[in-house]
């Protein structure tokens, strides 16, 4: 689809929603919203695609309660914004949208996590992505390193190619908000697999070390949970390109989670995982076996993680043998590891002997 | 083994009286120098004003305590009582067990004319000082004081100088001076506690109190009435001890037992007595003086044995729920509770031939503190009880009531809850068990127990229904928010999308509110009660109701109600509205004169032919309402087990599919406070 005909399809999906309260109010119902639950009860495996993504459970949002009726509001202000912007041919950030809906009196959000979350709830209810709303994040700045050319139409619209290994210094390539192929288009690789590593310290470790020219590795910094962009990005590069996708990350629940929004989807946006999810992807560590193993420094759990990795014991996402193992094991010493641990051996051990071993034993290597 | 015998027997000489109170202080209240001193100024408080109140005058108190040297205080109490008489002054301070009540069934405060000499004691034995005492009564030209000390050995006052005296400008009364070794604290258990709290129970009162430090506190009097006066009644055959019944045996004037009974008990017959001396197998006839203690045993079984009416319960003078809300509010108002709960005045009852009699109030909310237990405040026939808080049958009967269904936290549902609330509970009766001659506490008698209890529940139940309310229209103003703000606006917003007009929002609003919602206003302007009930129908369709109030039907000005009411019956007002279309208002207005500001608190609201859950604000009427002959109002007609029926919460509804949407609590959040969120 063209970008016109999808910003006209978005208006008319938007316009659905506000007849549809509309129509109730003139029917003297009270006017009310059903969206998917957006939970992990409500998550399921989708088997041909491979992800998570959302079940038939509906939340309903009625003008009955103080919330509903405020989300509802909230609503129709976003939904004549958007409206508007598609008519001006305008876009804003999500941050800007935050703070232009200071200006909605009664509608007014509390904070920018809840226009956020109405904006991904549009995107479920139309089935349009958010930029065909005229709706973009922030740049975040997550960064790639590796031997990979891609094509990008900068903001000239002329096209430039880039060696994202050669044509870019130590701190990498930035990854735009967009990726898709009216921005980027991916031309040649010579690489074996996509390291994504969560702290900026272990990307910074393994670009020094010369990880990726050593053993073919693209490197991606996650800067902790990913940006829709940067998971649309690695799962570009793992289908286009055939490149096996390595997670690697802190050891704690958190981790987890970043892990699984990569591979299976995120609950937050269970509704286009089968877009931004990389379902083969591996995980390399650190384990809490690795903590045993390789007797690394730890940090005791605090109570938050025990909470999260318990949570983690009912999403249904963490279901197989690996992770429940290494939940349960986690829980069981009580303790967590940063990728920094591993420096207790020295600074090329991450390269020299921990990654060589965690990859060979994945099959990677 | 003789001589063991007449040795012991020369060990063994008479234990006085006043000896062996030496030897047990505490049992008199005087365990601690702290409790000395406070027990000091409460016999003589109590002392004072029972004297006031046998003569019918409005009690004015003095208290002065000052430091004489360090630990040695000097007490002063003074009252406007009857005062004493010359030849009576030093029997009643400088003898102990000497008192006009101990033989009297009433309720007092003093029980047992212990007290004040047991004070005049222990300031002679702590500091060899003697007490000091002036009294005048109105048909003496001049005071009269004494100077005294007790004999201890013998129990008799040793008067050390008295003699006549010019009391300046005082009509009658009688000061007291007493100088005893004790400390002076403030805080719970502290004089200051003891006088304020005294003064919500007799709001009858004025307490005037100069501290160690100079400071003038001033407990002004709130009621003008005195408390009706006890009229003594003979006892109860139920409740006499063996000892006593052998005692009246002996003094007893009457020749035959039956006359005896009939006489000197209160609820005998000639036919009951017969029946008492049958069943003991006591000849009738027996001769009182010399009935044996087998016999008086046999007599005292079969008493239990026979039907005996209960006792008059009109010796009893319960402190009654305007009296006790008007103290309340006079005392407690400087720790700014948010609500005086309607108090309680139970019926009299009966435990083992004692009449008794429970009230109760509860001060809730406002700035009271939130985590900590309840403030307990017990009486026994007015008099505060400050000690052995813990093994009082007020305390086990609050413990006992499981407050987690009144707002209040209670671990288990038993043991002393915790909450912004103070408990106040009065026993009176003509005998209060107390767990000790120190009257700190009052003994766990069942019967008493059990009625403490209905009487917490009753009040606690009006303290429900208050919050409840309280609930519901914070609920309803949700409702009316959405409604009034919110709905119109989406349908706008809703309507410049779609570029429709903006539809009429009639039924969405009654789908949402579908309730009567009743509120009431209560303004008191120039010595007038004006009062307001709104009555909105939020409803989709027109409705019909009863609406009944309650308000004193002597100082209702009936020219000033609006609209005429259906019916006038006692102190029950009802209007019969015919029916107030959806989305209406009605309001009924009235006025009354003559009550004091405090006299009416918040405006009792019933309803009825309505189904209640479709009203917020009012409470059904009570099915058995009629039934209440006194007239008196609300929740007594309700006891114990009803009245709870309605209490569902109106909202029936919830979401259609019983799935609420609530992001927050149900997501495991992707973006945990520990990562950092960079998605967006």
């Amino acid at each position: 689809m063209k970008n016109e005909e999808r910003h006209h399809k978005a208006v008319e999906e938007l316009y659905k929603i506000a007849d549809d309260i509309y129509n109730q109010i003139e029917k003297g119902q009270i006017p009310k919203m059903q969206i998917p639950l957006r939970s992990k009860k409500n998550i399921q495996f989708a088997p041909r695609k491979g992800v998570w993504k959302y079940g038939s459970l509906k939340g309903v949002r009625s003008a009955k309660k103080m919330k509903g009726a405020y989300m509802l509001l909230r609503t129709m202000y976003m939904l004549e914004f958007m409206k508007d912007m598609v008519a001006n041919q305008k876009s804003s950030t999500l941050r800007e949208m935050y703070y232009i809906s200071e200006g909605w009196g009664n509608a007014k959000f509390g904070s920018q996590d809840e226009s956020n979350n109405l904006a991904e709830d549009l995107e479920i209810v139309t089935a349009c992505m958010r930029e065909d709303f005229k709706l973009r994040p922030e740049e975040d700045g997550a960064r790639v390193i590796g031997n990979i050319t891609l094509e990008e139409t900068n903001r000239k619209g002329e096209k430039k190619r880039i060696n994202l290994r050669d044509d870019v210094g130590d701190s990498g390539y930035g990854i735009p908000y967009n990726v898709e192929t009216d921005k980027i288009n991916l031309i040649d690789c010579d690489a074996k697999f996509i390291m994504a590593v969560e702290t900026g310290g272990m990307f910074d470790r393994l670009v020094e070390n010369g990880f990726d020219e050593d053993y073919g590795a693209v490197v991606v910094h996650l800067k902790g949970q990913p940006a829709r962009s940067t998971r649309r990005f690695m799962k570009r590069l793992n289908e286009e390109m055939n490149l096996p996708l390595v997670v690697f990350t802190d050891c704690d629940p958190w981790s987890f989670r970043i892990f699984s929004s990569i591979a299976y989807g995120a609950i937050k946006t269970a509704h286009i995982s089968e877009y931004l999810a990389t379902p083969t992807a591996m995980y390399c560590g650190i384990t809490s076996t690795d903590i045993l193993n390789y007797d690394l420094p730890t940090d005791k759990l605090s109570q938050q993680d025990v909470r999260a990795l318990k949570a983690e014991l009912t999403d249904p996402r963490f279901k197989d043998r690996f992770w429940r193992d290494e939940i349960e094991l986690m829980l069981k010493l009580g303790t967590k590891a940063e990728q920094q641990a591993l420096a207790k051996y020295g600074l090329d051990f991450v390269t020299d002997k921990y990654l060589p071993e965690k990859l060979t034993e994945i099959g990677i290597l | 083994m003789t001589n063991i015998a007449e040795k012991l027997a020369a060990q063994q000489k008479e234990i006085s009286i006043a000896e062996f109170f030496e030897k047990n202080k505490q049992i008199l209240g005087f365990d601690s120098p702290t409790k000395a001193l406070i027990t000091a100024v409460k016999e003589g408080v109590d002392n004072s004003l029972d004297a006031c109140e046998e003569a019918r005058i409005l009690p004015d108190i003095y208290v002065e305590i000052t430091e004489t040297t360090r630990g040695e205080f000097k007490i002063i109490i003074e009252d406007n009582g009857p005062g004493i008489v010359k030849r009576q002054i030093a029997n009643v301070f400088g003898r102990l067990l000497y008192g006009s009540r101990f033989h009297a069934i009433r309720q007092s405060r003093g029980q047992q004319g212990i007290g004040i000499s047991a004070v005049v004691m222990y300031g002679q034995l702590t500091t060899g000082k003697a007490a000091f005492v002036i009294s005048k009564t109105a048909h003496q030209e001049v005071a009269h004081y004494a100077k005294l000390l007790i004999n201890i050995k013998r129990n008799r006052p040793d008067i050390l100088e008295e003699d006549f005296k010019v009391w300046e400008g005082k009509e009658h009364g009688t000061r007291f001076e007493i100088t005893v070794s004790g400390r002076y604290v403030a805080g719970k258990q502290s004089v200051l506690e003891y006088l304020r709290a005294t003064a919500i129970v007799n709001p009858h009162v004025n307490i005037t109190f100069k501290d160690p430090t100079g400071g003038i506190i001033n407990l002004h009097r709130v009621s003008e009435d005195l408390p009706k006066e006890t009229i003594e009644a003979k006892p109860h055959p139920e409740g006499i001890e063996l000892g006593q019944f052998m005692n009246m045996g002996k003094a007893s004037q009457h020749r035959k037992l039956t006359a005896f009974l009939v006489n000197e008990f209160s609820r005998v017959s000639p036919r009951v007595a017969k029946e008492i001396c049958n069943k003991a197998g006591v000849p009738e006839s027996r001769s009182p003086k010399r009935m044996s203690l087998e016999e008086g045993r046999a007599i005292q079984k079969a008493i239990a044995q026979v039907k005996i009416m209960a006792p008059k319960t009109d010796c009893l003078t319960p402190i009654g729920e305007v009296l006790i809300r008007k103290g309340m509010r006079n005392v407690l108002e400087g720790l700014k509770p948010g609500y005086y709960s309607p108090p309680v005045t139970r019926e009299p009852k009966v435990y083992s031939g004692h009449p008794f009699q429970v009230e109760v109030g509860i001060v809730y909310g406002g700035q009271l503190p939130r985590d900590q237990p309840v403030e307990i405040l017990r009486f026994g026939n007015r008099v505060p009880l400050l000690y052995q808080q813990g093994s009082d049958v007020i305390t086990k009967a609050i413990a006992g009531v499981d407050w987690r269904r009144y707002g209040l936290e209670q671990r288990g549902g038993k043991g002393i809850p915790y909450g912004p609330a103070i408990i106040m509970v009065h026993v009176a009766s003509t005998q209060i068990p107390f767990t000790s001659e120190a009257k700190d506490a009052i003994a766990n008698m069942t019967p008493i127990r059990e009625e403490i209890e209905r009487a917490l529940r009753l009040c606690a139940r009006k303290l429900k229904t208050h919050l409840g309310k309280k609930a519901k229209r914070a609920k309803t103003q949700e409702k009316f928010d959405i409604v009034q703000i919110l709905i119109p606006e989406i349908a706008e917003k809703a309507a410049s999308i779609v570029g429709k007009p903006v539809p009429k929002l009639g039924k969405t609003v009654t789908s949402i509110m579908n309730v009567i919602w009743i509120d009431d206003k209560l303004e008191y302007d120039k010595k007038r009660h004006k009062g307001e009930i709104h009555i909105y129908n939020y409803m989709a369709v027109k409705r019909k109701l009863n609406v009944h109030t309650i308000l004193p039907a002597n100082s209702l000005d009936k020219k000033k109600i609006n609209p005429e009411p259906s019916e006038i019956k006692g102190d029950k007002i009802t209007w019969k509205l015919k029916g107030i279309p959806s989305t209406e208002m009605f309001t009924i207005s009235f006025e009354l004169t003559g009550l004091d500001k405090n006299e009416l608190g918040d405006i009792e609201i019933y309803i009825s032919d309505i189904n209640p859950t479709h009203v917020i604000g009012a409470e059904p009427l009570p099915g058995d309402w009629d039934l209440d002959e006194r007239g008196q109002h609300s929740l007594l007609a309700f006891d114990d087990a009803n009245g709870e029926e309605y209490e569902d919460d109106i909202e029936d509804d919830d979401d259609e599919n019983g799935m609420d949407y609530d992001e927050a609590t149900e997501m495991i959040e992707d973006e945990a406070t520990e990562v950092i969120s960079n998605e967006e």
